[in-house]
């Protein structure tokens, strides 16, 4: 069964190294969404593991083999690209019969591959036409039928959905999450739409500058970011970081806002290590953990009381902006609330919860 | 939502804006005018020259048309004008340039389009240096390699035989003809080829398959400067076809120059005018496609 290892990972362009001492491993029947900014190197990564660049140092292994030197068509492997990448001088049913060109095979399986895709993907309409003459979501079909035809163990996906508009992106995405369902096998997806992350996959590697910053659930993830990169990262509106002093007041440990003379207290965090009296740190709130107005109860770990900037309404539900001083806020609300704080000198009255807090080192910036 | 029929839709007229013509662009056009006129003018006067009667062209009016229209003189150009010692018109040189053009285009287009492809989409060692070097062999003079290049075919003994004007056409053509088809393959998108690398990942079938046939108003455009380029030489012709493989420019500068008896304006004019055909045919039948081909790199498919 096919487990994917980076070992050791360096890759230089010149003088600069855009990946450093990677490493990384990737379950049979996995989904690992790759996920950063651009320039994260995270295509660079998947690229490695195509054959398409080369490694500067370290190994990359497939099911135990080693493949870093081997010709991209000998890995085992399909890929779909960003701009789909059809040859456009041939029929879908063509594209989809290339996909198979470096493997020798009667033509009876060609055309059982080729149809068993076609039927799964309902291209079948759409195979005497060129690629010139499909929509977006058609030709992302084609691409990923070229993939499937193969018969792989693994495949990989580089931004496949970000030239997709909205709604196709939507049911693109259920799509491949479907087919990973059915087929159960090991996909590599980079994407920097932490939408498409949250909701595709079983574990998610969040890179930036060339380092993963954390490798995970996207339940853990998202709740226990390890850094106020990954937090900042994850979640829109991302999560409120502000930054606080300690105060340790007995058992209690108070967090202490100075902008707005907040304490919160964080004495439930579930710290790795505590930290000292006078300590540094940030303090990092989810948007859709406040509770707001009469849902206060009095027993919030803090509460603050604060102007609004300003409300808005993307869809569902609304996000309010407070201002806190020299942070904003954001704080979702229900979407009926959204007219009656649009006023000029409207206040909201938000609390926080004992048990979702995250809290992180100042200097080092990692969680503690 | 109601969908509206656009054929329905009130079609209404709108004034239309009239446009201004400005001092520099009657420049322009003036400008242009005359340099059409320059070429215009001279090929007004082969043209009607051609059809006249040598009486006629006695009187020396150029500028006039033909009293009575004649062929004579186009019949004695294709099959009658003497060359050296023969005398069977331009027609040989027409037949002789033909067997020159078809292995030259092979040889020419084959060798440069795979070179092309070979430096534009494959990681090669060495590749910078060796576009360099082709780079330089495109820009040496012919005259300057002349007596190797005929040492080297009389050496293969081919000498004086259409296959070394072929061929000679063809390895001096292609260090151009290798640029010009890298630059357009280097606008082919990288990740349609690394999806070929991924797919097949051989040089041949992806070239075959994949590259070739989209290359269709590259070929074209570099046709046109094949075939216009191998037609209109004259000294390779001269130099490498002997007496055996003379193409029809030779033809054509040894009836013209070799002056036995009174010049004979109308077969000279009707000779040149059979000599320039064969392009201008290739030019306006693929015209479109030249110029499609040129800014073919700039749009994206």
């Amino acid at each position: 069964m096919p487990e994917i290892r980076f070992k050791d990972i360096v890759k230089q362009y010149g003088y600069v190294t855009v990946l450093e001492d990677l490493n990384l491993k990737v379950s049979d029947g996995e989904f690992l969404v790759l996920l950063g900014p651009s320039g994260c190197g995270k295509t660079t990564l998947l690229n490695m593991l195509a054959g398409l660049v080369e490694v500067t140092a370290g190994e990359i292994t497939i099911g135990g083999k080693d493949v870093t030197d081997l010709d991209p068509k000998d890995r085992g492997l399909a890929m779909v690209f960003q701009s789909y990448a059809l040859y456009p001088t041939k029929t879908v049913e063509g594209n989809l019969k290339f996909g198979l060109a470096a493997q020798k095979l009667p033509k009876a399986e060609v055309m059982e591959r080729v149809n068993w895709a076609a039927d799964l993907l309902q291209i079948q309409p759409l195979m005497k036409r060129k690629p010139a003459e499909l929509s977006g979501g058609q030709r992302q079909r084609v691409a990923i039928g070229r993939a499937l035809v193969k018969n792989v163990e693994v495949f990989l996906f580089d931004e496949p959905l970000s030239n997709l508009d909205a709604k196709l992106r939507t049911e693109m995405r259920l799509e491949i999450k479907k087919l990973h369902n059915e087929l159960q096998k090991t996909i590599v997806y980079v994407t920097h739409d932490q939408v498409e992350a949250m909701t595709m996959a079983t574990s998610i590697a969040i890179m930036n500058q060339g380092v993963i910053q954390q490798f995970g659930s996207p339940d853990d993830v998202y709740e226990n970011p390890a850094n106020l990169f990954v937090a900042k990262f994850i979640g829109a509106p991302p999560m409120n970081i502000i930054a606080a002093t300690i105060a340790i007041k007995g058992k209690k440990i108070l967090a202490t806002h100075a902008a707005s003379g907040v304490s919160m207290d964080i004495s439930k965090y579930d710290f790795t290590h505590k930290p000292a009296d006078g300590a540094k740190v940030y303090v990092g709130m989810r948007p859709e953990h406040f509770a707001i107005g009469s849902d206060i109860t009095g027993k919030e770990a803090a509460s603050f009381d604060l102007p609004v900037l300003y409300a808005e309404k993307p869809g569902s539900d609304g996000n309010a902006y407070l201002n806190s001083g020299d942070e904003q806020i954001a704080v979702r609300i229900e979407s009926a609330m959204v007219k009656d704080l649009q006023g000029a000198d409207a206040r909201l009255k938000i609390a926080f919860p004992h048990d979702k807090f995250s809290v992180f080192d100042a200097q080092t910036e990692s969680r503690i | 939502m109601a969908n509206i029929d656009i054929s329905e839709r009130e079609f209404k007229q709108y004034p239309k804006k009239k446009k201004k013509i400005k001092g520099s662009s009657i420049i322009t056009f003036i400008f242009l005018a005359m340099i059409a006129l320059a070429v215009l003018v001279p090929l007004y006067v082969i043209i009607v020259t051609s059809f006249k009667t040598l009486d006629q062209i006695t009187l020396g009016r150029i500028f006039d048309l033909p009293t009575t229209w004649t062929f004579e003189g186009w019949n004695k150009a294709w099959s009658e004008v003497c060359s050296g010692m023969t005398c069977n018109g331009v027609k040989a040189g027409f037949f002789t340039s033909i067997k020159i053009l078809i292995p030259s285009i092979a040889i020419s287009v084959g060798l440069a389009s795979i070179t092309g492809y070979a430096l534009a989409l494959w990681k090669i060692k060495w590749a910078g240096s060796f576009l360099f070097v082709l780079f330089i062999c495109a820009f040496v003079p012919f005259q300057v390699i002349m007596i190797p290049l005929v040492l080297i075919t009389a050496k293969l003994g081919i000498y004086g035989t259409f296959w070394a004007v072929a061929i000679v056409h063809g390895v001096l053509s292609m260090p151009f003809l290798t640029l010009i088809f890298r630059n357009f393959y280097k606008d082919i998108p990288p990740e349609l080829i690394n999806a070929a690398l991924m797919d097949s990942g051989s040089f041949w079938r992806i070239f075959g398959e994949i590259v070739l046939p989209m290359s269709g108003n590259i070929i074209i455009v570099v046709l046109i400067l094949v075939i216009t380029g191998v037609w209109n030489d004259f000294l390779i012709g001269l130099t490498f076809g002997g007496f055996g493989a003379q193409p029809m420019t030779v033809i054509l500068a040894n009836t013209v120059i070799t002056g036995t008896g009174a010049v004979r304006y109308n077969v000279d004019m009707a000779a040149a005018l059979l000599t320039a055909l064969p392009p201008l045919i290739v030019y306006f039948a693929l015209g479109k496609f030249f110029v499609q081909g040129i800014s073919a790199g700039a749009i994206k498919g």
